[in-house]
């Protein structure tokens, strides 16, 4: 499955952003071969829905889960209507690496 | 054509509802009986609760046009997310989903314009209603109110200011605090635009800022000072600097300032503030005989 994880900027040593609908990127890890990829919110600084916006682009991404520091009751409705996972992390110091190999050492994919 | 006069401040607090409700009295009394106060802070509007004897006698709805989009006729081709500059369209191809959000959708027609399909068609969601208050004799007050939960204040004040319950010889804008949208909404729509400050630092502030705001607008405006004895010389010294005209200083008393609290700012008005008010009257009805 496919774990996004919203970053502020496009490398596995960037920290976590906490904003998910004006994140600066969303880093998509693939669980099944343990590839990742940045993918740029060419929304970040819209005028209006930049939520609704950002959830459209993970939905079209093929993730089932989420991590952001919290979002927005637009982009909770979104997501809610595709049955994405949402996780919320309060800590912006970490990177987008200890993230993952959190997750990883977890093995909590499911 | 009504004289359309509005009633705004930049911050909050200032007295643009007092002036408004105690203008309403001395126009009655001085100029015309047909004078009404449209309340445009949607958001919280209060100018009701300063009249005993009206009460709510009517209301009609404000709708919004909203697209909805009939999956079975879409082909998911995207324009309509293309031409929306307020990211309220949503379409996901691959699993045949297309949505319009109302939080997000300003109406303003650019998706039905852009579907190839014509697969969009609008329908009507309340935003907010007017209400008319009066009594046996006259309807003095109309009042905006937006639903909440929604963000179109600007819509709800230009239904509110164009409509026909507003067909006085005067109408008094009682407008929103700030200097946003719904502000703009508000006073570009007046003839005339009465800017209410107090003398503090951060009432000198935001005037600056609804300067700049009503001379972008090209409109002609006058300051009342509220509060006026509080020592504070700066405004008086900006507006003089600026060549801008002082309508009223209106003194501060702690017995009016309580009859507002109570809700009854029109009884027992205290003398010095009687004459500043009579002072304005006289001073506005040679300004607005222009206008009318």
């Amino acid at each position: 499955m496919k774990i996004a994880i919203t970053s502020t900027n496009n490398s596995l040593d960037s920290t976590f952003d906490l904003r998910f609908g004006r994140a600066a990127y969303f880093c998509i890890f693939n669980t099944e071969d343990l590839s990742t990829e940045f993918i740029e919110n060419k929304n970040v600084n819209t005028k209006s829905g930049a939520g609704n916006k950002a959830a459209q682009t993970i939905i079209e991404s093929g993730v089932s889960r989420v991590i952001s520091g919290d979002f927005g009751p637009k982009a909770k409705d979104m997501l809610n209507k595709f049955k994405i996972q949402m996780v919320m992390l309060d800590d912006d110091s970490k990177t987008i690496s200890s993230i993952i190999e959190q997750l990883k050492s977890n093995n909590n994919y499911a | 054509m009504p004289i359309k006069i509005a009633v705004a401040s930049g911050k909050g607090g200032t007295g643009k509802t007092t002036v408004t409700v105690t203008l309403f009295h001395y126009i009655k009394e001085n100029i015309t009986s047909k004078v009404q106060i449209a309340d445009c802070d949607v958001e919280e509007p209060n100018s009701s609760i300063f009249f005993d004897d009206l009460k709510p006698i009517e209301s009609k709805e404000v709708l919004q046009m909203i697209p909805s989009i009939n999956t079975d006729r879409c082909s998911f081709c995207k324009k309509c997310v293309d031409y929306c500059e307020f990211n309220a369209t949503v379409v996901i191809p691959g699993v045949g989903f297309a949505e319009v959000n109302s939080a997000l959708c300003h109406s303003c027609g650019a998706c039905l314009y852009a579907c190839p399909e014509d697969a969009l068609t609008e329908k009507s969601h309340a935003i907010g209603q007017l209400i008319k208050f009066g009594n046996n004799q006259e309807t003095p007050l109309i009042e905006g109110k937006l639903k909440v939960g929604s963000a179109m204040q600007t819509m709800v004040i230009n239904h509110l200011v164009n409509d026909d319950w507003l067909n006085g010889d005067i109408i008094l804008y009682d407008a929103p605090p700030g200097t946003s949208c719904s502000v703009v909404s508000t006073v570009s729509q007046a003839n005339y635009i009465i800017l209410v400050t107090e003398p503090t630092p951060f009432g000198l502030h935001d005037l600056k800022l609804m300067i700049e705001l009503v001379r972008k607008l090209n409109k002609p405006f006058g300051v009342i000072i509220n509060k006026a004895d509080k020592g504070f010389e700066e405004t008086n010294t900006y507006l003089m600097s600026e060549g801008i005209e002082i309508l009223a200083e209106i003194p501060f008393r702690v017995d009016y300032a309580s009859s507002y609290a109570q809700g009854s700012i029109l009884k027992n008005i205290p003398g010095d503030i009687n004459a500043a008010y009579s002072k304005l009257i006289s001073n506005l009805k040679n300004k607005w005989v222009h206008y009318a």
